[in-house]
């Protein structure tokens, strides 16, 4: 097994930043847009972006939910163990709103496209966005790209791209994990 | 979702008795997630879009057939329904004849209802699919043992420690013995209340205490489940009469207002209003009867999801 780390440090502070400016300069002040985080990793995301946000614009109230797709995952009954379904916490309505969907990495597209079928049983958005931190690039079995990415990573299907947050893991960093290279 | 295993012990859900306290946290834990999916303004996932489901039910139901066809249909499953009453049962067709034939169309899963108890046990020996019983004869009811356990955990918030008294026709009731079992595997202490012809002989080897008198029983009790008097399956007369049954037996609001402290009131369905509870106490606060009716969507949706998991 070999780590290799992609991003630490101030590096990481600044990714996550510059992310919320490209969020700021297309969706102002944030009235009529909603950010959610896709379990089970993307939540971490999604709740440092809205408190990066409120930093940068105090006067900001930006609705932050938390959506589940297990249900509606393409894989069920073909994977060798079950899939276990996380909370769903939605408190407002989606309806007409710019809907943000946040997760840590994107890889085949398929989460997402999970979680674009999970939204519309909330009601029906006026635009959905995608932000990711990472986007591992030309490894896509759907036609799906990212609108805000962290940063882009060349990898082979073997291996993972691992990241932590220091609100659970103690550190912030994205790890690419390769095993027995 | 920590602690627990994510995988049934067991193919099927022919009864409480063949499951582990684990599965039983497992498969309330689910439900906590389809409860919210039914609240939603879209109730449907499409889990469920490749898995065909055939409902028999070779006796009457209102509730457990409405409430598994409403779960089926939210996980996305197709469903066949079938009723022996209307079917070729009458012309003399055996059960593996019947269910190989629903087979033969291709279905995944059987859940079915029988009067006689162990059939889905027996089911499940000759046939491929997994089988949910949804009720066989006096023996076992799953699926409403698990929405009772989950409807007191949602009123209380747990049910270890909790004291549950099961009142009425225990000896004809399978509601009883899949309510006892599930209780106790949740560590509850459980206790039965009835008349002596009503109460099976060696119901205490159960680990069940045993009370003939009601307000003794109700005293005791942060929960009261009224089970309703089965006189169809009732051959000979086992207490003088229905009023006499419900003065000793029946639950009205000025018994449930004179007691020490406030329980929960449950009761299965359907309800004989005047007899084992009265009106007033089924439509009062403490009633939680139509509470256990939308939990048992969410908790039989559990079972499914749980089960067609398995492959």
């Amino acid at each position: 097994m070999r780590n290799l780390t992609l991003l630490d440090g101030q590096k990481f502070q600044v990714t996550i930043q510059r992310l919320c400016h490209q969020l700021i300069e297309n969706h102002n002040d944030f009235s009529n847009s909603v950010i959610l985080g896709i379990q089970p990793r993307g939540i971490y995301l999604a709740q440092r972006i809205s408190k990066e946000l409120k930093e940068i614009i105090p006067s900001t109230q930006i609705q932050n939910g938390i959506l589940d797709i297990t249900f509606y995952r393409d894989d069920f009954r073909r994977g060798d163990s079950p899939l276990v379904p996380n909370t769903t916490q939605i408190d407002f309505i989606i309806e007409n709103k710019k809907v943000i969907l946040i997760d840590d990495v994107l890889w085949t597209g398929r989460t997402i496209r999970a979680a674009m079928d999970a939204i519309l049983a909330y009601g029906r958005p006026e635009k959905v966005e995608l932000l990711v931190l990472v986007d591992r690039r030309y490894s896509r079995q759907l036609p799906i790209e990212a609108d805000y990415i962290g940063m882009k990573v060349d990898s082979i299907s073997s291996q993972k791209v691992v990241v932590s947050w220091e609100e659970t893991d103690k550190e912030d960093k994205v790890v690419l994990v390769s095993e027995n290279v | 979702m920590s602690e627990i295993t994510q995988r049934l012990s067991s193919k099927h859900l022919l009864g409480i008795k063949d499951l582990n306290a684990q599965d039983i946290q497992l498969i309330l834990e689910t439900a906590d997630t389809f409860k919210d999916v039914i609240n939603r303004p879209i109730k449907k996932v499409p889990s469920l879009r490749d898995i065909t489901i055939a409902n028999i039910f070779f006796e009457n139901s209102t509730r457990t057939k409405l409430s598994f066809e409403l779960a089926q249909k939210r996980l996305s499953a197709d469903v066949v329904n079938f009723a022996a009453s209307s079917s070729s049962v009458s012309k003399g067709e055996t059960l593996i004849d019947t269910v190989n034939n629903i087979l033969a169309m291709k279905v995944d899963m059987v859940v079915m209802r029988h009067p006689y108890p162990g059939a889905g046990v027996f089911l499940s020996k000759h046939i491929d699919a997994q089988i949910v019983n949804a009720g066989d004869g006096a023996h076992e009811h799953p699926t409403q043992a698990l929405l009772d356990a989950f409807s007191i955990r949602e009123k209380l918030g747990a049910i270890e420690g909790k004291k549950i008294v099961i009142v009425g026709d225990i000896l004809h009731s399978r509601v009883a013995l899949s309510n006892i079992l599930c209780l106790q595997k949740l560590g509850a202490e459980v206790m039965v209340c009835g008349p002596t012809t009503l109460i099976p002989k060696y119901i205490h080897t159960l680990g069940v205490k045993v009370e003939h008198d009601l307000r003794k029983a109700l005293n005791w009790c942060d929960v009261a489940n009224m089970l309703r008097i089965q006189l169809e399956r009732q051959d000979i007369k086992y207490f003088p009469s229905l009023r006499e049954y419900a003065m000793m037996y029946g639950l009205d609001k000025k018994l449930l207002d004179s007691l020490d402290k406030e329980i929960v009131v449950m009761h299965p369905g359907p309800i004989n209003r005047g007899v084992e509870i009265s009106s007033d106490v089924a439509d009062s606060k403490q009633s939680i009867i139509l509470n256990q009716v939308e939990n048992g969507v969410a908790v039989r949706m559990a079972v499914l999801y749980l089960l067609a998991s398995q492959k």
